[in-house]
């Protein structure tokens, strides 16, 4: 705005006197003249601004537009926002916010002093309907293009990017030259050839615009092609010349005969069918004597019946004729079935058709990219809760049912830390060690007080472990209550890493991801690298066998499931970080851990990694099919399980040899 | 059964056999615990009966009859659970879902014919005689309504016959249980492999009937199945005595039927299997034979059992047949003592009633001054306790103080 | 000279690498008395679970009978039905049950779920039980739990079941473990009587006990056959002395 510098050294002074409703907008100095004031300018259009209508807003828009009056801006944004008032007493326009006791506190359009107060019944609030607040938004769009804040000119494109308008067109062509940030820039650039494929007056630009397009996978540009190749049906009796048809359709062949008949009927151009319920309503309207048409009423219970009683009424003339499938034929024939764009121009649709095929390869990669993304984040879900119970399961051929229970202990241990510890990070970091801590010490206590003395009976071991999660998840219930709890991730964890329109992952699912990663690390390296894992590995293979070398199985058992805790609470943090917690989230994760560790193959690291994958891409990759039905997937993967075991009873990765036992 | 043929072919015809030796005693004889549980099985039910509203002193109430019947239903699916688990030795996590399955082949018709009777009667007040297919649709949209569908789903085809139903009471278990049963066993899946897998099984089970277009109302479940067709005028105290005879007659049969499977060679064999699976297969038993034969009558049993139970539930949804269900059933058994019948029922009945005493309301909460225990929030922390407790110090249940009381023949 | 019962041939087995049976070849007739010898890890007990069906091997056949079915397309059940018992080196019995039950249990009978719910001892069956039980000299126990009786005793009992199967052929995996001389003796009568009408085939590591069996002898080793005929032939053999007997 040219006008902006000339009144810098009031500008302090001014926004001082500013109230909080306006804007830091500069306000041209005030003369008493009341002429060239915006009061002035609006009072002449008083009737049209006090009550606005579709059609006589545009010449009050066009007179504020012309005169470029300090305020302009401020006072559309506020009329749009029904926000400006008129005072009944002398018809004067003010800004008002609500004060003491049900009074107004009234504010200058011209000045922003304040202007005095009055009662709400003395003044009329001005409420543009729906209508005229677009036309004011497509006037306030041309000032917020160019507008200082670049945050403002950024909404305003945006607004035009949601709501085209072929008026935008010129607005933004003018507001490119002179746009300072280059990006900013580009952006009007772009805003501006899609508003032109949209709604661009010359045939030949729109093409260009369009051909520009290809290969562009974001959503806006995808948007405004598919709007470009909207169709609608129509019916002619000859195929009419200046149509752009995208197809004909033949009754009988890809549009079935009652549909078609039925768009003649609505089109006025047949009469309507008759379906039973309009027979059994003229029927019912024809009821004499106990019979209608000559038949009795207890007979009418069957179609044939109605049917038959119908017709008497047709013959007599009583009721409109029945549509006979012929008819329908005859008239169906008469006429020509197209579904034609919305668009005239044949050469835009073609380009646009053109534009729009050439992404579809890149999006179905992106998609399917994707999809492994989204299939290997479940699938580090499912490791996370799986590892520590293949653990204990591949050691000790022990079913921990309370695992889940741990998943839950962790999630809850992060939630209370976080009630201590209001820095989300530092309490995330003080929850991922206290959460193992709590988990591994609950683990070693069940296995030394339950576990080891069921060991020759592992099927008991299931119903104690059992007995234990009823208890725990009841315990949790009696504590935290039943209403979800949050875990809430710190700043850096909240957003997403996003590729493009089509790809995008939440932040804490790549950082479940790497903490997968970390855990699969740690557990290769203890397992291969360390006197523990060594000894772990040798009672997982001959537990009789370890022990007489000297290996003490008490020992080792009670630190593998204190292991196999200590991780189930960890995943349990992490699972809480994007699910809810709740008592019974450990209950959502045990069946499908117990299918990873089956899958995967008992006692090793990379069966339960192959299993975690093989599950996840698989429940993936059946929403996929069947989008929109989480439960239908997660029934057909128990499905695939189950079969599954049938080919490969020992899972994916099996121990072979008489250390696989019997 | 070839090879056997051909052994004998070989070694010469089978030994013929012959009448009773006299030293043969009598199924009764064998196992008088089975007179003992019909007794109080007969007494119970004639206490109820004098005591019921509907044919005496009226000193019990009719949700209290139901509760009742419902819990003999528990104890027979119990008995089911406890041959194939205690006797046979396989650890099933999914004869709850044999019980929902039957339990939503009967309410399937009950549901159907029940909503079928109510809107003729609707459309008979017009002044046009519905069609059968008005009627069908008027049903359809008072059923499926609820999760928006207007389709008459396939399965409920025959769902206005009741003999169909009944049918389906026995087959669609039968058949889950035959397939499931097969597959699992022939691949040789055992110990708590096979657990996971049944539990798999009634999760997948579970998981297809929550979803509002398999036909079966999703998490709607079926309602009102406490009206029985043709009977809607019958007050429900006497409907509930009906219920809690059935329930009380299939239970005795039950509990015959399965003593018996579980008497002499058969029996023997099952226990076999349970301690020692690959020897019996050494000795030339078809060891997957055995299991599926097993497998699949209990899972009927229980199916039956489910038929009994939800009509006096009054509704059944896709909840009930969650695996965690299926994990209580074996902790019945488990408490009242596998490997014998009337542990079972023991185990089924006093837990299940204790927890709705317990979960109803029915018991007083203890004021400890400092800490008001209140049992509905409680008894799961004390049942999963004490049921570690039973698992570690007392593997043979309740049922097994009887053999205290009783000496076992030497 | 007696028709073969069982061939065994080119059979070999590996366990994650491990050859534990490499392209072995034995043939047994009937009726038959057959010792098997080895040291520990020749085989011998693979050598049972491949002829049992416990095991498959990597290669070879497995042929059985005068109409010579492959045994290798067989499960256990099928196979013990076609008569081959076995009796394991850790005596296997139904420890929860009655020996009588035990016994009924082994019997030959008919094995479907169906025949065998409406199965009831019929006199035939007691008085084989009868008899079994006064061979195995368990008759005054026969209402006893299984489990508490003693380990020779189990060893007895297992043997019974073996006979009540009324195999062809019998694999029986050293049968004298843990037996006072007197019960050894007996037991050799007992395989000798067997051996009668059928073939038999012992494992055993006791030299007096197989002299007392006084049979061919087939000497495994590294899962091959390394000798065979009779003791004396073998135990002259000098790699038999080195592998084996040296020792």
């Amino acid at each position: 705005m040219p006008l902006s510098f000339r009144t810098a050294p009031v500008l302090a002074c001014l926004i001082c006197l500013c109230l909080a409703a306006l804007h830091p907008q500069p306000l041209a100095a005030q003369d008493d003249a009341p002429q060239g004031t915006l009061q002035a300018l609006l009072q002449t259009h008083q009737e049209e601004v006090a009550r606005p209508s579709r059609n006589s807003v545009a010449l009050v828009l066009d007179a504020l537009l012309d005169a470029q009056l300090d305020g302009t801006l401020e006072f559309l944004r506020l009329w749009q926002d029904r926000e400006v008032y008129e005072r009944d007493a002398d018809g004067l326009f003010f800004y008002a916010r609500e004060g003491q006791d049900r009074m107004l506190v009234l504010t200058d359009i011209d000045t922003g002093e304040e202007a005095g107060v009055i009662g709400s019944r003395e003044i009329n609030q001005i409420r543009p309907n729906a209508g005229v607040r677009r036309e004011i938004a497509a006037a306030l769009v041309q000032f917020e293009l160019s507008d200082p804040d670049p945050a403002r000119r950024l909404a305003a494109l945006e607004a035009i990017s949601r709501s085209p308008d072929p008026e935008q067109i010129p607005l933004l062509a003018a507001a490119i030259e002179g746009e300072p940030d280059p990006a900013i820039r580009e952006r009007k650039e772009r805003v501006l050839s899609l508003l032109i494929a949209r709604h661009g007056s010359d045939s030949a630009e729109r093409v260009a615009a369009i051909e520009a397009l290809t290969g562009d996978i974001s959503t806006e540009a995808r948007r405004v092609l598919n709007q470009l190749l909207q169709t609608q049906a129509g019916i002619a009796g000859a195929l009419p010349e200046d149509a752009n048809i995208e197809r004909v359709r033949s009754p009988g062949d890809d549009l079935d005969l009652i549909t078609a008949y039925d768009r003649l009927a609505d089109a006025g151009l047949a009469p309507a069918r008759r379906g039973h319920n309009a027979i059994r309503d003229a029927l019912r309207a024809h009821v004499a004597n106990g019979q209608v048409g000559g038949v009795a009423l207890h007979r009418l219970s069957t179609d044939e019946a109605r049917r038959e009683a119908y017709r008497t009424l047709e013959e007599a003339g009583l009721v409109p004729p029945l549509v006979t499938e012929a008819a329908m034929q005859a008239a169906v024939a008469q006429y020509v079935f197209f579904d034609a764009y919305v668009e005239p121009d044949a050469a835009v649709t073609d380009a646009a058709r053109d534009a729009l095929d050439s992404t579809r390869t890149k999006i179905g990669i992106y998609q399917a990219f994707g999809l492994t993304l989204d299939a290997l984040s479940l699938a580090s879900i499912f490791f996370l809760a799986a590892i520590g119970l293949a653990i204990t399961f591949g050691v000790m051929r022990v079913i921990n049912m309370a695992h889940g229970e741990f998943i839950m202990m962790g999630a809850y241990t992060g939630y209370v830390v976080q009630l201590f510890i209001p820095n989300y990070t530092f309490s995330l970091a003080v929850a991922l060690p206290l959460a193992f801590a709590i988990t591994f010490g609950a683990g070693v206590a069940m296995e030394r007080l339950v576990i080891r003395y069921l060991y020759t009976r592992p099927l008991e071991t299931l119903l104690a472990t059992f007995g234990i999660s009823i208890a725990l998840q009841q315990l949790a219930k009696n504590i935290f209550g039943t209403q979800a709890r949050p875990l809430t991730a710190p700043d850096w964890l909240a957003g997403s890493v996003v590729l493009n329109d089509i790809v995008s992952i939440s932040s804490i699912r790549v950082a479940i991801f790497v903490l997968a990663l970390m855990f699969l690390a740690m557990l290769v390296v203890i397992l291969q690298r360390t006197r523990l894992g060594l000894e772990v590995r040798a009672v997982t293979q001959n537990p009789g066998m370890a022990a007489s070398m000297g290996i003490n199985p008490d020992r080792i058992n009670m630190l593998t499931f204190g292991l196999g805790s200590g991780i189930a609470g960890v995943a349990g943090v992490a699972i809480g970080l994007y699910a809810q917690v709740t008592s019974e989230m450990g209950a959502n994760y045990i069946v499908q851990s117990f299918m990873t560790v089956v899958v995967g193959g008992v006692g090793s690291v990379f069966g339960t990694l192959a299993g975690a994958g093989l599950i996840g891409f698989l429940q993936k990759g059946i929403e996929w099919f069947n989008p929109g039905n989480t439960l239908a997937a997660q029934t057909y993967m128990v499905l695939f399980i189950i079969l599954f075991i049938q080919f490969r009873p020992r899972g994916i990765v099996a121990l072979k040899g008489r250390a696989a036992g019997d | 059964m070839a090879a056997d043929i051909m052994t004998r072919g070989a070694r010469g015809p089978a030994k013929p056999r012959q009448p009773a030796p006299p030293r043969r005693r009598s199924f009764l004889a064998e196992n008088p615990s089975v007179l003992w549980f019909m007794l109080a099985l007969g007494l119970f039910t004639a206490v109820v009966s004098v005591l019921s509203e509907a044919f005496g002193a009226g000193l019990l109430s009719t949700s209290l009859i139901k509760v009742l019947g419902m819990t003999l239903c528990l104890c027979l699916i119990a008995i089911a659970m406890d041959v194939v688990w205690g006797y046979c030795g396989i650890l099933s996590l999914g004869h709850f879902a044999f019980f929902g399955l039957g339990g939503y082949a009967i309410g399937m018709w009950l549901m159907y014919a029940r909503t079928e009777i109510v809107i003729r009667e609707n459309l008979a007040s017009g002044t046009i005689p519905p069609t059968e297919t008005e009627v069908t649709e008027a049903v359809t949209a008072q059923i499926f309504g609820v999760v928006g569908s207007s389709e008459l789903p396939l399965i409920w085809s025959f769902a206005y016959s009741l003999p169909f139903q009944l049918a389906m009471v026995v087959l669609m278990p039968g058949l889950l249980a035959l397939i499931f049963g097969w597959l699992a066993f022939r691949s040789r899946v055992t110990g708590v492999y096979l657990s996971i897998l049944t539990q798999a099984m009634t999760l997948a089970l579970s998981l297809y009937l929550f979803q509002n277009d398999t036909g079966l109302r999703g998490n709607n479940g079926l309602s009102g199945l406490q009206n029985i067709p043709g009977f809607l005028d019958v007050p429900q105290s006497v409907i509930s005595m009906w219920f809690f005879w059935a329930s009380a007659f299939a239970l005795g049969a039950g509990y015959l039927l399965f003593a018996w499977v579980v008497w002499g060679k058969f029996g023997s064999v099952i226990r076999a299997i349970r301690d020692n699976e690959s020897r019996v297969r050494f000795l030339g038993y078809n060891v997957e034979g055995y299991k599926l034969f097993v497998f699949t009558l209990t899972a009927v049993a229980s199916g039956l059992a489910g038929a009994l139970y939800y009509p006096q539930a009054g509704i059944i949804n896709p909840a009930e047949i969650a695996p965690i269900a299926s994990i209580y059933l074996a902790v019945w058994v488990a408490i009242g003592g596998r490997g014998r019948l009337y542990g079972a029922v023991i185990g089924a009945a006093s837990v299940s009633l204790l927890s709705s005493w317990l979960t109803g309301g029915g018991a007083p909460n203890i004021d400890l001054g400092f800490y008001r225990i209140i049992w509905t929030d409680w008894w799961l922390v004390l049942l999963g306790l004490g049921f570690v407790l039973v698992t570690l110090f007392f593997p043979k249940g309740i049922g097994g103080l009887f053999d205290y009381l009783v000496r076992k023949r030497p | 000279m007696s028709k073969t019962l069982l061939e065994v041939s080119g059979v070999s087995v590996t366990f994650d690498g491990f050859r534990a049976i490499n392209n072995l070849s034995i043939q047994v007739a009937e009726p038959e008395l057959r010792a098997v010898i080895g040291p520990n890890g020749a085989g011998k007990t693979t050598f049972m679970d491949i002829v049992t069906g416990k095991t498959r091997p990597d290669e070879g056949y497995v042929i059985w009978g005068e109409r010579s079915v492959s045994l290798l397309e067989m499960s256990e059940s099928q196979i013990a039905r076609a008569g081959i018992g076995r009796k394991f080196q850790k005596p296997t019995i139904f420890e929860e049950q009655t020996v009588r039950e035990n016994l009924a249990m082994a019997l030959k009978n008919r094995r479907g779920p169906l025949p065998v719910l409406f199965w009831r001892p019929g006199a035939a069956d007691h008085a084989r039980i009868t008899e079994l039980a006064q061979e195995i000299g368990l008759s005054d126990r026969l209402e006893h739990r299984a489990g508490d009786l003693s380990h020779g005793q189990k060893q007895w009992l297992e043997i019974g079941m073996l006979l009540a199967q009324d195999p062809r052929l019998l694999l029986v995996d050293e049968p004298a473990a843990g037996m006072t001389p007197a019960e050894r003796a007996h037991t050799t009568d007992l395989l000798k009587r067997a051996a009668q009408t059928r073939a038999v085939m012992v494992i055993e590591h006791d030299m007096e006990f197989i002299r007392r069996l006084d049979c061919k002898v087939t000497v495994l080793h590294e899962g091959a056959v390394l000798a065979e005929g009779s003791l004396d032939h073998v135990t002259q053999n000098q790699q038999v002395i080195d592998v084996y007997l040296g020792r």
